[in-house]
């Protein structure tokens, strides 16, 4: 631990680099995955096309993208703006396909009252379809971003500053303490950032913790598709019967 | 309150495959009246009338609303102009009931606070307690679900009032107090209101009219209950009412019958007297009498409300509580044949219980008078139908 206490204010400095190449992309990938999910919830010809897409783009290896960027963007090859892009790419990968679930999964009733309430389009996605979109999406974009926060460390390798420097740094010169400090950080790091996500998701989604509100994902799905179709009304009786206790 | 609110002009849908899903319909609604679309599944109902607030288009033909045609009015405003109740409510699960009724007032701009404030008086007006403002959807039982959805589409106050099918997801016995209230709300509101079911017998309770559809969106018949009932245009529409439209068609007659004194036993205290017309009421009892003859006496509480029948024999004297017969259906006076023949027919004794307002007995009447007073009235419909 003497190791910690010498190097304190580098470990912070990585650690804060660290931290926006894990955040920055998962930002812009959301924006950029919103958008394409909802294009492609419901099309014919968009969804396989982009489903499919995403998933080939998390097959191509990190390390190879870091390198071949910069011929396509043309930046220095140390640059953070790579590590950003590539990033940004695997976590459109994770996200446009949970975000076209949970485009997929809302209430068809729902947002037809709202068409006939006479809700216009733009209006409509903002106040109906994306806060109704919130569980299935928050999800998503946890296992994106924890899977973005050990990825950051790869970029290291080719000497982009963040927690995997002190992996390189301590493999290099054989400081085992140094190799600790960084997996350790990366963990602490991607346990907050979840966990901030979760209270996050939490609280964008109140009305999910009360009565019917309460049942799992999977459960709602099943009532939906299940023979009695008994949704709303005896379903929703049911269930506050039942107690209704938040899960 | 006698122009049309609502005009269908050789309105057709055909869908890209070829199937007409509407043919042809010429249709007027009244202002002011609530006209029930029924019809079989895949009778283009339903599609009739989402054409009203554009939700689906029609291919051919002009869709008028308050003299209007609707596709010149944009889809969105038209919409926010017509209140629409769905089958399953399609309450916003992300809004409180008070969010959830305030929905068009607040698209079409009115205040956060003026929106509640108007959505919590709604819901007194749709029988829901205030206290419920603050809930979500899913706290809310079916029923309460569906009123939640009656009051959002009267939040703006439209004076056209869309319903698709609105009731038919909920148990029997909430939909009975749900089909009663919006009978009471229109007496008050006097909305152009069109219903869509699949059920001919909400359509006869509730509609000022009805337009019984066919399969492949022909319109088989418009006309009033009454009408339908008694004279169906061809087999189709027969068909589709039924084979009880007779027995049906009695709840479009007043009973004609006079009450007949009964003999009533007060269960608790064992105390025999007669209630009826023309005596003191209640008159003491004099002896086996009617009773004896009829071979049934009436149980009333202390209220005087009917508790059931106790057999008498030959002497008058009646059994035992353990032999109480639970009664049959209550009639009002002034309710209609049908209700007074179910009393009859639904009797252990074979007469029809009659109540007064208060729910205290009234008299009887015999199912013989009742039978007598139904074949009078055909007799003189019959003649109607001769003369005429």
């Amino acid at each position: 631990m003497n190791w910690l206490a010498n190097n304190w204010s580098s470990v912070l400095e990585l650690a804060g680099s660290h931290l926006v190449q894990s955040v920055v992309p998962v930002v812009i990938g959301l924006l950029v995955s919103v958008p394409l999910a909802r294009a492609a919830a419901g099309s014919r010809w968009l969804r396989p096309v982009l489903v499919t897409g995403s998933s080939l783009l998390y097959t191509i290896p990190s390390l190879t993208l870091f390198v071949v960027l910069p011929l396509i963007l043309g930046t220095q090859i140390t640059s953070v703006g790579n590590v950003v892009v590539a990033l940004t790419l695997y976590v459109v990968a994770i996200l446009v396909r949970s975000c076209v679930d949970a485009f997929e999964s809302l209430d068809r009733d729902v947002l037809q009252a709202a068409t006939a309430m006479g809700y216009k389009p733009v209006r409509r996605f903002f106040g109906v379809e994306l806060p109704l979109a919130v569980p299935v999406m928050v999800a998503g974009l946890r296992v994106a971003t924890v899977s973005n926060i050990s990825m950051v460390s790869v970029g290291a390798v080719i000497g982009i500053q963040s927690l995997g420097t002190l992996f390189t740094d301590g493999l290099r010169r054989s400081i085992i303490s140094e190799i600790v400090v960084g997996i350790v950080a990366t963990v602490v790091i991607a346990v907050v950032l979840d966990q901030l996500l979760r209270l996050l998701g939490h609280a964008l989604t109140r009305w999910q913790r009360t009565g019917a509100g309460a049942r799992r994902p999977a459960e709602r799905r099943r009532d939906k598709n299940g023979p009695g179709g008994a949704r709303g009304g005896a379903g929703a009786l049911a269930t506050v019967e039942s107690g209704g206790a938040p899960a | 309150m006698t122009d049309m609110a609502i005009r269908y002009r050789g309105v057709s849908k055909v869908y890209p495959d070829g199937t007409a899903a509407v043919d042809n319909l010429d249709l007027d609604v009244p202002a002011g009246s609530l006209t029930v679309f029924v019809g079989p599944s895949g009778c283009g109902k339903t599609t009739s009338l989402r054409m009203l607030n554009r939700m689906v288009e029609p291919t051919s033909g002009v869709v008028e609303v308050n003299g209007r045609d609707v596709s010149s009015i944009p889809a969105a405003q038209l919409r926010r102009s017509m209140g629409y109740v769905m089958q399953q409510s399609g309450l916003m699960p992300h809004r409180t009931v008070e969010d959830n009724i305030a929905t068009v007032p607040r698209l079409n701009g009115v205040s956060k606070r003026e929106a509640r404030a108007n959505a919590r008086e709604l819901l007194g007006s749709v029988g829901l307690d205030e206290s419920l403002a603050t809930r979500y959807p899913a706290q809310l039982s079916g029923g309460q679900q569906q009123r939640v959805g009656v009051a959002r589409a009267l939040a703006a106050d439209p004076p056209v009032l869309l319903m698709d099918e609105p009731f038919s997801a909920v148990d029997p016995v909430v939909r009975q107090d749900l089909q009663r209230e919006l009978l009471d709300l229109q007496q008050r509101l006097h909305r152009t209101i069109v219903f869509v079911t699949h059920d001919i017998d909400e359509a006869i309770l509730l509609g000022n009219r009805v337009a019984v559809f066919a399969r492949g969106g022909r319109l088989a018949q418009y006309a009033t209950p009454e009408e339908l009932l008694r004279a169906p245009a061809d087999d189709f529409v027969a068909d589709f009412i039924g084979r009880d439209r007779g027995f049906r068609s009695l709840s479009f007659e007043n009973a004609p019958v006079d009450l007949q004194p009964v003999t009533v036993l007060n269960a608790d205290t064992g105390e025999r007297t007669v209630v009826g017309p023309g005596s003191a009421n209640p008159a003491p009892w004099q002896g086996a009498g009617a009773a004896a003859s009829s071979g049934w006496v009436l149980a009333v509480d202390a209220r005087h409300h009917p508790v059931g029948w106790l057999p008498v024999d030959e002497r008058g004297e009646a059994a035992g509580r353990e032999e109480l017969r639970v009664g049959g259906t209550l009639w009002h006076r002034g309710d209609s044949l049908r209700t007074a023949l179910d009393a009859a027919l639904s009797s252990p004794s074979g007469q029809a219980v009659a109540v007064s307002e208060d729910g205290a007995v009234a008299g009887v009447v015999p199912g013989e008078d009742v039978m007598r007073a139904i074949e009078a009235q055909r007799a003189a419909r019959h003649d109607r139908v001769e003369s005429a």
